[in-house]
């Protein structure tokens, strides 16, 4: 091909003729077990062994289902249950004896040879396609979809309707979240058990336990939960507890570079109370470092500086921990003197931000 | 009732006796003096006697192992730019000496984003003379007492298990955040881990407690109380017999460990039987006798 005939000799879509020569397949060639019986019979015999191991390791799996007691022999086999140890390993070996056994037999009997199949047409014959679109619109026509415009409306508006059944029984699954929310009772999104009733006592968790605010020493963290909430059971606990769970933590009072009350003071004495859940989706957290005040949600890494109003310093969230107001009651109890002054953990649509 | 009136009548005959006054104030003093020290942490749990040798002792080997970074008082020892370079002890108390030196954490190797638990230095000895010199530079809890940190041994069976559940819940709430479910320690940020409590003497872990040593936050007496720290403590020591009831817990550490057993073991694994399947082939150079090549067939071979 010179220069001159480029355009032409390019320019044309003529389909080529092999551009390349079809190599073929390769010559096949025998394995031992085709062209020597002996071996053929070997590798039969080979092939039923694994399957009937896997049929014995069955069988032992069942005897030391019964005959291994579970909960009394943690520590008898090799430190481990025997149960376990056994009951693992027999189902182990049932199953990897018929995966050999297979391979085995891929391997060695069957055959092996390649096979070409040609591709075919995946769409049906011209007649078939002409055909079926008469049928198709042989029955629009009878049925009269086309004609009777008023029944085909109706039908349309009946079917659509069915959805709504589903949108109105999926939608009374619960209250919606406007519906629970209760400041008097600490429900909803907004409030929490902390606004409760004046002031709120500040617990312990688990303990139930009031904190003394002079008890505390300078490093202390406590996991705290608002009082009247060990009065509370099943969905009403849960749901006091994601909201109103808290860490107290207590550092030196010059070390509280900022806080969330704005010209009022919500710590006592070095003493500063935040939410524990985490504001980005609500992870509980009180990974919490003395020296630098951070703490970490395990989570997804967020870290807020709880010695600056507990600012996101690192991590996914967007907000930062909102902090609780609070005081000392005349015994000296830390207390909660108002609810959070903002909805605690995550993000959700009716937010402000 | 009638004695006990008159020996108060002649009691209060001398009230107003010239040394009333000074009696007044002795007995208040004694009275104060012995409620602080009833109550205070650093009296109360010094229960092996310091004298002023160990003191002494305590301060040689403190000007010769510890003064570098914390100074020959133990006041603390600032860098040019204004860090810690070693913290200042005066408050730390005896307990956390024992346990950052009974642990091998100090002296430390070398600066680093933490101490890190390795062999003791001191010898138990001189360890209660470091602590014993430490504690008598300030305040801080003193070392704890047995009685403090184990479960009395007349407890019946059932208040065994009833302080071992509570020291569980205890622990689920305060501890689980850092030391992982299974007290098998955890990452912490900037390259800081929180330590295994698996191994661990509880007196080392009511000190850690007590002191909060490093990063860790504290749980002082006014946090918990020296029963409930007891108890995660009974909590800890009983889980640590507990058998691997599902087998290997691959250092209980969770899904890291686990995670990486079945990727690269189980994973990895099939993979490389898969390779070692596909890798040997066995071919023959012989051809198939001709009778029997017409029972198989040949299409492929041809095409």
């Amino acid at each position: 091909m010179s220069d001159t005939q480029h355009p032409d000799s390019h320019g044309s879509l003529e389909p080529v003729e092999e551009p390349i020569p079809n190599p073929g397949l390769h010559t096949h060639t025998w394995r031992p077990t085709d062209v020597d019986d002996h071996a053929r019979r070997r590798a039969e015999r080979q092939v039923s062994m694994l399957f009937g191991l896997s049929a014995l390791c069955t069988v032992a799996f069942v005897v030391s289902y019964f005959t291994f007691k579970i909960g009394d022999n943690w520590d008898t086999f090799a430190g481990l249950g025997a149960s376990t140890v056994f009951l693992g390993v027999f189902l182990g070996l049932a199953l990897l004896f018929i995966g050999f056994g297979i391979i085995q037999w891929a391997r060695k009997l069957m055959g092996d040879q390649e096979i070409v199949e040609m591709r075919h047409l995946a769409a049906s014959s011209a007649e078939d396609r002409t055909a079926t679109v008469e049928a198709l619109e042989l029955g629009i026509d009878e049925s009269g979809f086309k004609k009777y415009k008023m029944v085909r409306r109706s039908l349309l508006m009946a079917v659509g309707l069915l959805g709504a059944p589903a949108v109105v029984m999926l939608r009374d699954l619960g209250p919606l979240p406007q519906q629970v929310e209760n400041a008097s009772k600490g429900t909803g999104l907004n409030h929490t058990l902390w606004g409760v009733g004046g002031t709120v006592r500040v617990l312990r968790d688990v303990v139930g336990t009031p904190i003394r605010a002079s008890d505390l020493q300078i490093g202390d963290l406590v996991n705290a939960v608002p009082d009247g909430i060990f009065q509370l059971h099943g969905t009403a606990l849960q749901e006091a507890k994601a909201k109103g769970a808290v860490i107290v933590v207590k550092m030196s009072p010059d070390e509280i570079v900022s806080q969330q009350g704005g010209d009022e003071d919500w710590s006592v004495n070095g003493i500063v109370v935040y939410s524990k859940i985490c504001s980005h989706v609500g992870c509980p957290i009180s990974l919490y470092e003395r020296t630098t005040h951070h703490v970490l949600c395990p989570c997804h890494q967020s870290t807020f500086d709880l010695a600056d109003s507990a600012k996101v310093v690192f991590g996914p969230a967007a907000r930062h921990l909102p902090q609780l107001p609070l005081g000392v009651d005349e015994e000296g109890f830390l207390v909660a003197t108002k609810d959070f002054q903002e909805p605690v953990g995550p993000s959700y649509w009716e937010r402000d931000r | 009732m009638r004695l006990l009136n008159r020996s108060a009548g002649r009691l209060s005959r001398h009230r107003r006796g010239p040394l009333a006054g000074l009696v007044v104030l002795l007995l208040g003093l004694l009275l104060t003096g012995g409620i602080y020290s009833m109550f205070s942490p650093g009296a109360r749990a010094d229960e092996t006697a310091t004298t002023a040798e160990d003191i002494a002792a305590g301060r040689e080997l403190f000007l010769v192992g510890c003064a570098f970074c914390h100074g020959q008082n133990g006041e603390g020892v600032l860098t040019k730019r204004g860090t810690q370079y070693g913290p200042a002890l005066t408050d730390v108390g005896a307990a956390s000496v024992d346990f950052q030196v009974g642990t091998g954490r100090m002296p430390m190797a070398q600066p680093g984003q933490q101490a890190v638990r390795k062999a003791v230095v001191y010898t138990d000895e001189e360890i209660r003379q470091l602590s014993a010199f430490v504690d008598s530079l300030g305040t801080g809890p003193g070392i704890p007492d047995a009685s403090v940190y184990e479960l009395p041994s007349d407890f019946t069976d059932e208040e065994r298990q009833e302080a071992i559940t509570r020291g569980g819940q205890i622990f689920l709430t305060n501890c689980t955040a850092c030391h992982n479910f299974d007290g098998s320690g955890g990452a912490m940020p900037r390259g800081g881990f929180a330590p295994t409590l698996r191994g661990v003497e509880a007196k080392h872990i009511y000190e850690a407690l007590l002191t909060g040593p490093q990063s860790m936050p504290s749980f002082s007496d006014g946090n918990l109380t020296p029963e409930e720290k007891r108890d995660v403590i009974a909590y800890l020591k009983e889980t640590e017999a507990d058998p691997g009831y599902s087998g290997f817990s691959l250092g209980g550490l969770g899904p890291v460990a686990e995670g990486v057993f079945a990727w690269f073991l189980g994973i990895g694994g099939l993979v490389a039987v898969a390779i070692w399947i596909a890798g040997h082939t066995t071919r023959s150079t012989k051809k198939k006798p001709a009778v029997s090549s017409g029972s198989t067939s040949t299409t492929g071979a041809d095409a």
